[in-house]
């Protein structure tokens, strides 16, 4: 039997969550305050995933950049090779919450959208 | 001449927006939401993480999204607003029920409203470095962790290379995975007390993800360079937080960012001469979210500061409804008093001690009390596995067990009337911890 204890980042509660594995691998979760909770320290103990949010360039913009995140999560071991996929793109103002700014981040199939509208300078 | 305006929103961050649309949607449409910057959003708009929304939209925003959820209901509502628009004075009509605000514009032009209620929603800004009392020379290169937030996700600009983080606040570690992420080299976050001041979530996400050290009882005690930063020296402090001689450690780094807290933003509510709390910097409320100044209520940051911007929302919804409440109080002719001193009467003062270091409100008026009150509060320490307690002058009315507690994570407890009233009116509410293993 494995015990295992862990923060939940799903939401900003923070709960700490503590999980006793046992010897068939079964897990079992406590200390969640909702079942998103239960699912994150399953995850987290075998395939652990993040949002990433980051900036790309735009374009005659009433701002220079962007703020962009990942649609959804994406495996964290990734992180870095979608950092570097975003270096590479510059969109053209308008740019609208929700837009698609690169699809298939670095071979994960999850698009890459924005996260704030900039209007074009005037 | 001066305008009128029934109520005067001065900030246009998630808390003005809350408290507009709740006012509007109580029925009062004569707003004004008044913004210094040319966006709405406030503060949101530079914090494009992600953890933002999951209580009030069950979904997880970034900060712009989950502004742009409020801006689109003021538009759509139709709550007019002004931008670019900077609130310099406020102070009371001679009769005392008029709130009288200058406003400048971009232009300088001004002009005075005269508004029958005022909702303060100014938000908070960082301790400044002054503040901190680092002994050595300025260099180019030291700037609050909010400034570099600004720097790198508005505007595009990395403030330097090698840097190194004073305090564990949210901004110093969000901004800490910020900068790996760019391609900086974050050598390590020293907090000077002995437990973080961030959320737990922040430190999971942004430290340990990345390997970043947390060095907690540390602190800067000397800064190296002439024109720019060259390195700073950090150390060990003791239980009085003196740094401990010998434990000096030198790092080299170009950026030393400053994540020391954050100050609700009160000059003008001190102007008007609503009563301060020197605890939270911030306005004593009732349990409308009123202030001692009868008609100007206060919500957001510039309250006490949030760390989770749901609860802005919610806290801010309130003083929307009480603000319009008072709103037809004062169309109907109901006699409102001059200050709150004739209103002590039948008052219950929340108390709090034990390790609770403030309460928001503080204090209760049963004849306006809701069903429903939320008390919000902070612990000054770490606390595990306690009970917090309250009491209606001796008698226990509620007992919560906590797993943990800790001073960055804002705590609440909902009180039913019923429950404070059971044996008539207390003379005080008192919020405290028990069992204490120590
Ligand atoms: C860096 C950072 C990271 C955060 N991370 C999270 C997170 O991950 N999750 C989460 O839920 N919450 C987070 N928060 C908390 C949340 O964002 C804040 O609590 C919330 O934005 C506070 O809202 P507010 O409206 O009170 O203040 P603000 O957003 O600061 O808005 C106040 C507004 O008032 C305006 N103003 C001030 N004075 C005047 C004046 N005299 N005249 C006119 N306008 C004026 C300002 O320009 C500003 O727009 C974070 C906060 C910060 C600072
Ligand atoms: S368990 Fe649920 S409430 Fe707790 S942090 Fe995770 S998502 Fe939030």
């Amino acid at each position: 039997m494995e015990h295992k204890e862990l923060i939940c980042i799903n939401c900003p509660m923070g709960c700490m969550l503590s999980v006793d594995i046992d010897d068939n691998g079964e897990m079992k979760v406590s200390g969640n305050n909702c079942p998103r909770g239960d699912v994150y320290a399953r995850k987290e103990l075998t395939n652990p995933t993040r949002i990433v949010t980051s900036i790309v360039n735009v374009t005659e913009g009433e701002l220079p950049v962007v703020s962009v995140k990942t649609k959804e999560d994406i495996p964290k071991d990734k992180i870095d090779e979608v950092i570097a996929a975003l270096k590479g793109v510059t969109v053209e103002a308008p740019v609208l919450i929700g837009e698609v700014v690169l699809d298939d981040v670095a071979g994960t199939g999850v698009d890459v959208i924005a996260t704030k509208n900039v209007n074009r300078k005037h | 001449m001066n305008k009128h305006v029934s109520i005067l929103i001065i900030g246009g961050g998630p808390a003005g927006l809350a408290a507009g649309v709740a006012a509007h949607k109580a029925g009062v449409h004569d707003i004004l939401i008044v913004e210094r910057d040319i966006r709405l959003g406030g503060i949101l708009n530079q914090c494009i993480h992600n953890g933002f929304g999951l209580h009030t939209f069950k979904e997880e925003l970034t900060g712009p999204e989950y502004a742009d959820r409020y801006i689109k209901q003021v538009e759509e509502l139709k709550v007019p607003y002004r931008l670019a628009t900077i609130v310099t004075d406020l102070k009371l009509s001679d009769d005392g029920h008029t709130k009288i605000v200058t406003t400048m514009d971009e232009e300088g032009g001004l002009t005075v409203y005269e508004a029958d209620a005022v909702v303060l929603a100014m938000g908070c800004r960082e301790r400044a470095r002054g503040a901190l009392n680092i002994p050595g020379e300025r260099p180019a290169g030291i700037y609050t962790a909010g400034t570099a937030q600004y720097f790198v996700n508005l505007e595009g600009r990395m403030p330097g290379r090698e840097v190194v983080i004073l305090g564990s606040g949210d901004i110093g570690l969000i901004m800490a995975r910020r900068m790996t992420l760019e391609g900086a080299s974050v050598k390590l976050v020293a907090e000077l007390q002995p437990y973080s001041g961030g959320l737990k979530r922040n430190i999971v996400q942004c430290l340990d993800d990345y390997g970043i050290p947390l060095m907690l009882s540390h602190t800067v005690v000397k800064i190296h360079g002439e024109k720019r930063l060259t390195g700073v020296t950090i150390a060990e402090v003791d239980d009085h937080l003196s740094p401990i001689p010998g434990t000096e450690q030198y790092y080299d780094c170009d950026t030393l960012l400053l994540s020391c807290g954050l100050l609700p933003e009160n000059e003008l509510s001190g102007q008007l001469g609503v009563t301060l709390s020197p605890v939270t910097s911030g306005a004593v409320v009732n349990e409308s979210l009123e202030t001692s100044i009868p008609g100007v209520f206060s919500c957001g940051n510039v309250l006490h500061v949030h760390d989770l911007v749901d609860y802005v929302s919610e806290e801010a919804s309130a003083a929307g409804n009480h603000a319009a409440e008072y709103i037809k109080e004062i169309s109907e002719g109901v006699n409102v008093p001059d200050s709150d001193d004739k209103a002590a009467e039948g008052r219950v003062i929340v108390v709090t001690d034990g390790g609770v270091r403030y309460s928001v409100p503080s204090i209760l008026r049963p004849d306006h009390m809701a069903d429903l009150t939320t008390i919000r509060f902070r612990v000054g320490a770490v606390f595990k596995d306690v009970d917090v307690v309250t009491y209606a002058d001796d008698r226990e009315v509620m007992r919560i067990h906590k797993r943990v507690m800790a001073p960055g994570e804002m705590e609440q407890t909902v009180l039913r009337k019923t429950d404070l009233l059971k044996e008539g009116t207390p003379s005080t509410y008192r919020i405290t911890i028990e069992n204490k293993q120590s």
